[in-house]
């Protein structure tokens, strides 16, 4: 067999990005076709029902649900203000009547017959949909937001966490093989996306927190760095929600895993350009990765096997799993029968010559395509 | 089927990988020709659960040296000469777990049912709202709000009940106007399954704003319990939201022969054969990347749970955290720093078809699968309580109190039969690896027989018992349960190394008297189809099935692992000093020949 599929994350110096931006629910476009755009830019507006405020009438009242309607004041549908008296009862030979005050301003939405509850949307929320990644406005979905194309290099990570955010690319650290140390984050860092190292520990992490970096691109984690950082334990990488004062992408995993060296090198020559940068991860069916984007000039985008998906002789491979976890190897052969393993397990394997020389077999399982030369 | 069907392809597309098999009708009838497997595609730059069908389905062509993948890129339907196969069919469970939210009138009655309808349904309750939680309207409407679930269940009020307190969830629903967590292209599913007079009021609130399905009631009255209607709506929406999400799920659809089924509700179908055929009660077992299904039949009742959240690639974070690193860490027979532990686990997580290429990785993965099976089943034993025909009476001091939730049914000392399936135990390279796995984490009682599906294809034979029963069975009996042995485990108390029972075995070499004491685990050779008769006296107060220092008369089944003694007690006492447990681990590794000894 000549080629086996192998999915692989994207790392490119020129390629074609489309951000669709979305709103929640339907709202205001606030751009146009073929508008161009940077990340802050917002793009799309929507109001959101606002808070509610609930308030039983009947109960408050002494009275059937059925019977609201004879004692209503104001009727549904109605602005109303905190204070405002809702409702009055009959009373006994109209005396005793008993009055309920609204207990928020906003509008009276409704009031159930059957409950005799009452309830009160406060003003609405507004939600703002911004570009993300600088670019052009090639569609509008009517009353929803717009497609935002652009082009430049494109770094997708293998896990991140934090919502999507911007700031100057700025490389930080000693080496893609050293852990990123506290020191090595500045004051000057406030709002940049810094990139480096093989490891963000939490030391650094608080530190890049406290400066008020944007984001952190660094090659590991710790899983107990993961787990103080979050405030619980990790179970489903499905992230992007989390608000922990920054936003991170690791590009190799969990563990001291020095960076990529093109990954880095793409990232170092795009130095002091605005990045926009996302940490949603779904490892899960409609997969989300992380990932940096720097929009810039390109002339030709760049296709490789990593967007094909299929492995050959020759293709250049990251060993994702122990031992050679994180080492690059070159295919030197793709047996179409399974072989058996050190664990006895009988699997499809391949051979892979590694930097140094060494040849080594490995489940096809254990290996990802990269986009790098050896 | 009038037509003879001459060969049959059958694909699984599981969260991680996508097994296809080949059947072809033989001389001696329907067999297992070849299987192949491939990663499932629902990642970019796919994003088509078919791609992954169709490199599994060529890996299949390649080793069977047959076309059958058209020029077309489908599946050639009907077979034209030596190409193309009679029919395809297939299961699908790619799209991971369930988010729910569960409401209900009271805490301890209706909204305690709805909850355990949905975790019964295998869902994730993430949060239980009720009209006495304390919670002030705009807490909850906040907190359904921000939640997002997949998911929400409305119960509440007796049949004649209370109408007022379900128009009142029903309404704060409504007035949070939740979104789906997977998207926003389409509309939340709300099953109501509450008092049917307030029917009208849940859809005057819910009908416009929600997709609201009505099922029958799930507590008709206060000391009965009906969740049949309610889980069986869960599983329904649950595969079709989730199917929903898997790209290309549509095209697949097109492709087969027969409806494409889930692979929960396919595995529940061959193991209620099994059961129903021997007249046995049997638990099976199926664990996947993202979620564990557990099956069980105990006195023809019928159950199945998946735990949606425990599994061994995408949720193998999730079993840590849920087990805990001590529990992992006792069945491994070496020290491992908790850092680096935790890291590969992690790793496991964002890489999840990578497997064990080592045998340190290859014990902590089947550490791990121990923690799933065992937490599995503990939810399970939860769920299938005492509901006989599918309903379950309450006495009603029962329905006051807190714990009296019903005793399960899940008898571990009754028990028959226990079936694996998943990969970590189908493709164990050692047989004996896949029982001592079963044993450590469901801790069968008595005598129980154990075997695993061969090479994970119960759920692909699932779905073709519902078109040409006939071709599974005769695959499912010859080439798909592979019986492991049998496990003798004595339950009564005795000091480490004191006698727990005699057994007095009639093996075909002869007569073999055998004590199992306590501490003890062993491995007697008995070869697959040999049956071998016993008599078990327990030492007093111990026992074996057959009551407390009773003795028991039984025919044992052998299988690929053999006889297994177990006089490690019910539960499993470990030595605690860690260098004892390790010492023990490893007599029993090498009494059970259990891992290559060079490597262990």
């Amino acid at each position: 067999m000549g080629h086996a599929y192998t999915p692989g994350l994207k790392v490119s110096p020129a390629a074609d990005f489309v951000r669709h931006r979305l709103l929640p629910i339907r709202g205001e476009v606030l751009v146009r076709q073929g508008d161009t755009v940077e990340p802050d830019t917002v793009v799309a507006r929507a109001l959101l029902p606002g808070n509610v405020a609930t308030l039983n009438l009947a109960r408050q009242l002494g009275m059937a649900a059925a019977d609201l309607g004879d004692v209503m004041l104001v009727k549904e549908g109605a602005e109303i203000e905190v204070g405002q008296p809702l409702a009055q009862s009959k009373g006994i030979f109209g005396m005793m009547k008993k009055t309920v005050e609204s207990p928020t301003t906003g509008t009276l939405e409704s009031i159930s017959k059957v409950s005799g509850q009452a309830l009160f949307r406060e003003a609405p929320i507004p939600v703002d949909v911004k570009a993300y990644v600088g670019g052009t406005v090639s569609t509008i979905e009517d009353g929803y937001g717009v497609h935002v194309d652009s082009r430049g290099t494109m770094v997708q990570g293998i896990f991140g966490i934090g919502p999507e955010c911007n700031g100057k690319l700025a490389m930080v650290g000693r080496g893609i093989d050293q852990p990123l140390l506290p020191s090595d984050i500045l004051p000057e860092h406030r709002g940049a996306v810094i990139v480096g190292g093989s490891l963000a520990p939490m030391d650094a992490l608080k530190a890049a927190i406290e400066v008020g970096v944007a984001a952190v691109v660094t090659g590991g984690i710790d899983a107990k760095d993961l787990t103080e950082l979050l405030g619980f334990d990790l179970g489903v990488a499905i992230t992007g929600n989390e608000d922990v004062g920054l936003t991170l992408m690791v590009t190799e995993g969990f563990g001291s895993l020095a960076m990529s060296k093109k990954t880095y090198e793409l990232l170092a020559e795009r130095e002091g350009l605005l990045a926009s940068v996302s940490g949603a991860t779904q490892i899960r069916a409609g997969v989300l990765r992380p990932e940096v984007l720097v929009p810039h000039p390109v002339t030709a985008v760049e296709h490789t096997e990593v967007d094909e998906g299929y492995m050959h002789i020759g293709s250049v491979v990251r060993i994702i799993r122990d031992p050679h976890f994180g080492e690059l190897g070159k295919v030197v052969e793709l047996p179409p029968e399974p072989a058996v393993l050190d664990t006895e397990a009988k699997v499809r394997i391949l051979t892979v010559t590694l930097k140094g020389g060494e040849r080594v077999t490995l489940p096809r399982a254990n290996v990802e395509l990269v986009d790098e030369q050896l | 089927m009038t037509e003879t069907i001459r060969s049959i392809l059958a694909t699984d597309c599981g969260s991680t990988t996508t097994k296809a098999i080949l059947i072809e009708l033989t001389d001696t009838g329907y067999r297992l020709k070849v299987r192949g497997e491939a990663p499932t595609t629902v990642e970019k730059p796919f994003d088509d659960v078919t791609v992954g069908v169709l490199n599994a389905v060529t890996e299949v062509a390649e080793i069977a040296g047959r076309k059958i993948v058209g020029d077309d890129g489908r599946i050639i339907i009907p077979q034209q000469g030596d190409e193309g196969v009679d029919l395809y069919l297939s299961t699908s469970s790619a799209g991971g777990g369930l988010q729910m939210l569960c409401a209900g009138v009271v805490r301890s009655m209706t909204a305690e049912s709805a909850e355990r309808a949905a975790l019964g349904a295998g869902a994730i309750v993430m949060d239980v709202i009720c009209s006495n939680d304390k919670r002030q309207p705009h807490e909850q409407i906040t907190r359904i709000r921000h939640l997002r679930p997949d998911m929400i269940l409305l119960s509440g009020g007796v049949e004649g009940g209370t109408k007022s307190h379900v128009a009142e969830l029903s309404e704060l629903i409504a007035a949070a106007d939740p979104k789906p967590r997977l998207g926003s292209s389409y509309e939340l599913p709300v099953v109501y399954a509450g008092n049917s007079d307030a029917r009208g009021a849940v859809e005057e609130a819910l009908k416009e704003k929600t997709a609201l399905e009505v099922v029958d009631n799930l507590r008709p009255t206060l000391d009965e319990e009906n969740l049949d209607p309610a889980r069986d709506k869960i599983h329904d929406l649950f595969m079709e939201h989730v199917m929903a999400q898997a790209p290309g799920y549509d095209k697949l659809k097109s492709w087969t022969s027969a409806p494409v089924m889930p692979t929960p509700g396919a595995v529940g179908a061959i193991i209620q054969t099994v059961a129903s055929q021997r007249d046995i009660s049997v638990i099976g077992v199926d664990i996947g990347g993202a979620t564990t299904d557990v099956f069980s039949v105990f006195d023809n009742t019928f159950n199945r749970t998946v735990s949606a959240n425990l599994g061994m690639s995408y949720s193998i974070s999730n079993v840590m955290a849920s087990a805990g690193i001590d529990n992992v860490m006792r069945w491994v027979p070496f020290d491992i720093d908790e850092v680096e532990l935790r890291n590969r686990i992690k790793n496991k997580m964002v890489r999840p078809t990578t497997i064990p290429s080592v045998l340190r990785d290859l014990q902590v993965e089947q550490a791990l699968a121990r923690e799933a099976l065992r937490l599995s089943l503990v939810q399970h034993k939860d769920f299938a309580t005492e509901l006989k025909g599918q309903r379950k009476t309450r006495d009603i001091s029962e329905a006051f109190n807190q714990s009296g939730s019903g005793s399960t049914i899940v008898n571990m000392m009754t028990l028959d039969l226990i079936v694996g399936s998943g990969g970590v135990l189908s493709h164990a390279p050692r047989r004996v690896q896949a029982a001592l796995m079963l044993i450590d984490s469901f801790e069968p009682m008595g005598v129980t027989q154990l075997a695993v599906d061969s090479i994970f294809m119960m759920p692909q034979l699932g779905v073709l018992a519902s078109i040409h029963e006939q071709a599974a069975t005769e695959v499912f009996e010859r080439d798909c349960l592979i019986m492991l042995g049998t496990v003798i485990a004595p339950v009564g108390k005795a000091k480490r190394g004191k006698p727990l029972a005699t057994v007095h075995l009639d093996l075909p070499d002869g007569k073999r008297e055998v004590t199992i004491s306590a501490g003890d685990l062993d491995l007697i050779p008995a070869a697959t189809d040999t049956t071998v008769h016993c008599r078990i006296e327990p030492a007093k107060g111990v026992d074996v099935g057959a009551g407390p220092g009773m003795p028991l008369e039984t025919d044992l089944a052998g299988g690929e692992a053999g006889l297994l003694i177990d006089g490690r007690g019910r539960p499993i006492q470990m030595p605690l000093p860690p260098d004892e447990r390790v010492a023990a681990i490893k007599q029993w590794i090498k009494n059970l020949d259990l891992y290559p000894q060079r490597k262990a």
